[in-house]
């Protein structure tokens, strides 16, 4: 594992792109409650859970996958495996 | 909060759903699915209505399996043509499936939805669950008799599968190096999403299905399996996030955990035989099988099939058969860290060699 660069600063880049966006969805969670609420005579709204979704999918996937990398838990190189 | 349907969070439901949520991913990252059917009763438990606990737990669950695809994708595990396909056909099972639901619920009530889940969940999971522990078995046994990886062997379904050629329907696919028509991936489909709809865990019909009636090597179908969710996941959040029923902070929170789990488990994967894969899924379907037997008296009783039983051994029950399915997911948690830190002993000791 050692040989390898760790990706010490996407890590820290995406994680805290990921907190930022986690305090946000936090900070304003009577705003998407009032959201969902209103989806019944907005339809179009149906687009915010699916769309914000995605955005943290984003982020929080590539941090958490950076993040683990950082930790030393990499996938073994193809054709290795299964020893 | 002015709406009941939406709780308000604090630290103690924050954490516990972040923890299950970790434990499923993980799960979810080795055999394709896992973890929906603790996180519905946690979220339950915790005070969530029954239909925004199954909608935020479906938000949560197509974001992850998008991201667990990826990265499985990248290490050649994923057949997306077959994926989308069955997907696409899941998406129906899985309409379909609610409607059956409802039918049920009309007709019999809740109850009666109980026990119809709890039927299919003992059928399903007995029926395949030990097939696939047995299967794992074998290979095991192979394994350790022949010294090496039991060879990935196309069961004697999958070659006539393979082998009937319908014109106009045939494909080729990866996983199965073979070409195969789609009107036998059809009911595939729709059975996973039938099963989802019912169990929340639709990969435990569609991961065997690939290996034994198409004729997939386990870590592909496992993989595959991802895909299906994903396609599956976006059809029903639209369909409940219409309805205003996604609580997208609860869906994020259960994302935040199981991220971090799904990308040990998809690592994992890269370090285990077949054999592992199978032995996993095997093992959590038969345990999951188990925590049915605690609620089942409950639904006898309420149905007046049995005497009555009092409310507070109904819920010590149930109490039970929740703790259960947690043991369940956690001994798939334990066997896939304990599978992945040997394999990572061994890969080291090979390359110092």
């Amino acid at each position: 594992m050692s040989q390898h660069k760790r990706p010490i600063t996407a890590t820290l880049l995406y994680g805290t792109a990921s907190i930022v966006l986690y305090i946000l969805l936090l900070q304003n969670s009577d705003l998407f409650v009032e959201w969902a609420q209103k989806t019944k005579e907005q339809k179009s709204l149906f687009l915010i859970p699916v769309a914000v979704a995605f955005v943290f999918s984003y982020f929080h996937g590539a941090f958490t996958s950076h993040f683990w990398e950082s930790m030393g838990l990499r996938a073994a190189k193809s054709g290795d495996k299964k020893k | 909060m002015e709406n009941s349907l939406f709780i308000d969070l604090n630290l103690y439901n924050t954490l516990a759903l972040f923890v299950v949520g970790f434990i499923g991913g993980m799960v979810s990252g080795f055999i394709g699915s896992g973890g929906a059917f603790v996180l519905t009763p946690a979220m339950m438990t915790l005070g969530v209505p029954g239909i925004v606990a199954v909608a935020s737990n479906i938000c949560h669950k197509f974001p992850k399996s998008l991201v667990g695809a990826m990265k499985r994708h990248k290490y050649g595990q994923v057949d997306v043509k077959l994926g989308i396909i069955m997907g696409i056909f899941a998406e129906l099972g899985v309409i379909h499936g609610k409607h059956v639901m409802t039918d049920i619920k009309t007709e019999y009530g809740d109850v009666g939805t109980s026990l119809y889940v709890s039927v299919v969940f003992v059928i399903v999971l007995a029926v395949v669950g030990s097939f696939v522990l047995r299967d794992a078995v074998r290979m095991f046994r192979q394994e350790k008799t022949g010294g090496m990886e039991a060879p990935h062997e196309v069961t004697k379904l999958a070659r006539w599968v393979q082998s009937i050629h319908i014109p106009g329907t045939m494909m080729y696919f990866d996983s199965l190096k073979a070409r195969v028509s789609v009107l036998f991936i059809v009911p595939l489909g729709f059975a996973t999403g039938m099963l989802a709809a019912t169990i929340a865990v639709g990969g435990f019909v569609g991961v065997p299905a690939m290996i034994y009636v198409l004729g997939a090597p386990a870590l592909m179908a496992s993989a595959t399996e991802l895909v299906i969710a994903f396609v599956m996941g976006v059809g029903g959040t639209i369909l409940y996030s219409l309805d205003g029923v996604v609580d997208i902070r609860l869906a994020m929170i259960i994302l935040a955990g199981s991220l971090f789990g799904i990308q040990i488990g998809a690592i994992g994967t890269t370090y285990v035989r077949d054999s592992v894969v199978k032995f996993v899924m095997g093992l959590i379907m038969v345990i999951v099988l188990f925590s049915r037997f605690f609620y089942i008296p409950g639904y006898l009783s309420k149905l007046g099939l049995i005497a009555p039983m009092e409310k507070y051994t109904i819920d010590t029950l149930n109490l039970l058969g929740d703790g259960t399915l947690m043991v369940a997911l956690t001994t798939g948690g334990v066997t896939i860290i304990v599978s992945l830190i040997k394999g990572m002993a061994a890969h080291r000791l090979a390359q110092k060699a």
